[in-house]
């Protein structure tokens, strides 16, 4: 077996995790992938999936709900699914609506919430509602024990931090306390309430404020729904059987972050399930200076194209080195041996491509 | 960019991973050669460009001098509340206690766009002859480096947003200012970076689309990142896959293929983004870029100007 395989027999859940423009979505579609071809019944959760990849799994936009990837075109590129794979692209907006429409507590409410001016920008734009969204489906997904396992790909944040933080931020958020204590104020806060409350009246108009306080009194109501779903949420992902797969590539300020994020699963108790590193060159172990190596070529490829096939390979070594400087750093901060992708010479575009880099991704 | 640079506040976009900083950075140097009193901004308490250019961060909203003619700002919306609330709002309220106020950032998280408008709003400020902050300095260039396409939409929809729940009150009015600023395009150019492949070019285009559509802004450059030489020949290349397996062919081959995609995907963008001019910048083998390459960079943008 292989050692990504290995790493995720016995998952429940797969979430892939790391910074933006690893290739995280491609990965977490290639991993559900190989899950399939194992025999699992998978779902695969992606957010913004590049058109061809789109096309490569043949999803549409169209359901926020897992549909089956048509597995048989597998055959033709040399691989067959013992399993079954289904795949979505997250809508934020739609997974948020069908939540306030779950928790309201009756039909006008969830009306008054949905129609509400504030509410439509709240659902999109306020910070981490992608990621809340992400996690929300999940567990909808999850709690209807349909698949064996969910991989799921996270929102392209800078911070993969966001995407645990998110539950939290947004029952607070929810909450309001500090809003509610301005909005309808009593007691000892009574006065510094006031004294904000005077100053944005004066700096916003007293309109917003209004709309802000209708909307957080209706939803007061879906309150203990949002903080049950939070605690059910860290539940899951603290659950065993939940992985997380950190994805990086040999850069810098990724590799930064993979460390930072391995750390903050560590202190939250979650489970780190292997780290891929993506688009690693490989390093030439023997000598490679260019005229070795122009020397080595020359008979048969000719002085001028040896020569530059030599200092051509000087250069790919310099980022092998700085590559495998970034795999030593992985292992010596996480203990365990990154999972090394080839780097591709061109983007993954079909079926056909995809399968090639599952077979490096799942290769010994 | 064709000529000398007149607009006032340079945007950079582009997708996370292609290289927004570094080009920042390059524009940067390249305005200040060309005499301009110069500043970057960057969000969200980040400092990638100042680093870059050899200085530090600074505390957030605190305008330093890098170099001669050469400013960095970092943007952080709690500094940039205590700030506006100082200089822009009448009446007796202590800005800083004001700002730091559970209930107050409680509502700047709620109030849909508040806490994009007053990024903005600060940026805007920036490009303000004279300054509405006393004794601060005038720029001839703003350049923002800008978050990532996504949410660069909704920083510079912010005032409209803003001013669409809001309907009264100063910072309404200061919103349709800055929404006037943003949509003036003597004013307002947007540089796009891409690297040339698939999913940057894909974003790269979607950007030009929705900025057009939702704020009527077309690109001024569009800045194609980290392109590789055209090395091999095709001849080269049917030599390289006939050759025996060894590691600098596959090297060879490698860079190549790799080539050859991006060029693919270089056609795609120039297509795309025309009648925007198209300006390229080396791949470097290198390791870490440091300020030797930003000048570089400067160099190539600077000749592909004029």
């Amino acid at each position: 077996m292989s050692r990504l395989a290995q790493a995720l027999s016995g998952k429940r859940v797969v979430i892939c995790a790391g910074a933006g423009g690893v290739g995280k979505t491609t990965l977490s579609a290639t991993v559900a992938l190989g899950l399939a071809v194992r025999g699992r019944r998978v779902a695969l959760v992606t957010i913004d999936p590049a058109r061809r990849l789109a096309e490569a799994l043949g999803l549409d936009a169209l359901d926020n709900r897992p549909q089956p990837v048509d597995l048989a075109r597998l055959q033709r590129s040399g691989l067959e699914a013992r399993g079954e794979l289904f795949a979505m692209m997250l809508d934020s907006k739609r997974t948020f609506d069908e939540l306030i429409e779950l928790l309201a507590p009756d039909p006008r409410t969830k009306e008054q919430i949905l129609s509400n001016p504030i509410y439509g920008h709240i659902s999109t734009a306020v910070a981490g509602s992608q990621e809340y969204t992400a996690i929300a489906k999940l567990f909808e997904i999850e709690h209807e024990q349909e698949y064996d396992v969910i991989v799921l790909d996270t929102p392209p944040s800078r911070h993969a931090i966001d995407f645990l933080e998110a539950p939290d931020h947004l029952t607070a958020f929810l909450e309001g306390r500090a809003l509610t204590a301005l909005l309808r104020p009593s007691g000892h806060v009574m006065r510094a309430a006031g004294i904000v409350f005077a100053a944005l009246r004066r700096i916003t108009g007293v309109e917003l404020l209004d709309d802000l306080t209708t909307l957080f009194r209706l939803l007061a109501g879906l309150l203990d729904g949002f903080r049950r779903r939070a605690a059910d949420v860290h539940t899951l992902l603290g659950d065993p059987h939940t992985g997380f797969l950190i994805v990086t590539s040999p850069e810098r300020s990724a590799v930064d972050e993979a460390v930072f994020f391995a750390a903050e699963l560590d202190r939250a108790g979650l489970h780190r399930c292997g780290v891929i590193v993506n688009r690693v060159h490989p390093l030439d172990r023997a000598p490679h200076d260019a005229v070795t190596v122009a020397a080595r070529l020359n008979d048969e490829l000719g002085a001028p194209l040896a020569e530059k096939v030599a200092s051509t390979h000087v250069e790919v070594q310099r980022l092998a080195d700085r590559d495998a400087g970034a795999v030593d750093r992985l292992l010596r901060a996480l203990g365990n041996d990154p999972i090394r992708v080839p780097d591709r010479d061109t983007d993954v575009h079909d079926i056909g491509s995809l399968v090639e880099l599952h077979n490096d991704l799942f290769a010994a | 960019m064709t000529g000398a640079i007149t607009k006032r506040l340079l945007i950079v976009a582009g997708k996370g991973g292609v290289g927004r900083s570094t080009v920042t950075a390059a524009l940067a140097v390249d305005a200040t050669r060309c005499g301009l009193r110069t500043i970057v901004a960057e969000t969200a308490g980040r400092a990638d460009v100042a680093r870059m250019l050899g200085g530090r961060a600074a505390d957030p909203v605190v305008e330093v001098e890098l170099q001669r003619g050469l400013h960095h700002v970092t943007i952080e919306r709690r500094a940039a509340l205590e700030e506006y609330l100082r200089h822009e709002v009448p009446g007796p309220f202590p800005a800083a206690t004001l700002a730091r106020s559970a209930a107050f950032q409680a509502f700047v998280d709620a109030a849909p766009g508040m806490s994009d408008l007053l990024t903005i709003g600060k940026v805007w400020e920036l490009v303000q002859r004279p300054r509405h902050k006393p004794h601060a300095h005038e720029y001839d260039l703003v350049i923002l480096d800008a978050p990532a396409s996504g949410q660069l939409v909704g920083l510079l929809g912010a005032p409209h947003t803003f001013s669409a729940i809001a309907r009264v009150g100063p910072v309404a009015r200061q919103a349709g200012t800055v929404e006037r600023t943003l949509r003036d395009p003597h004013t307002v150019g947007v540089v796009a970076v891409a690297t040339p492949e698939q999913m940057a070019v894909s974003e790269a285009l979607a950007l030009q689309t929705s900025l057009a559509d939702r704020f009527g802004i077309e690109l001024d450059a569009v800045i194609a990142n980290r392109v590789l030489p055209s090395r091999f020949t095709s001849a080269d290349a049917l030599a390289l896959s006939r050759a025996a397996e060894d590691p600098a062919v596959r090297s060879a081959r490698w860079f190549a293929a790799r080539a050859k995609a991006q060029r693919a995907q270089l056609a795609r963008l120039r297509r795309g983004v025309a009648p925007a001019r198209l300006t390229t910048l080396p791949f470097r083998f290198e390791t870490e870029l440091d300020r030797a390459d930003v000048e570089r960079f400067a160099d190539l943008l600077g000749s592909a100007r004029t």
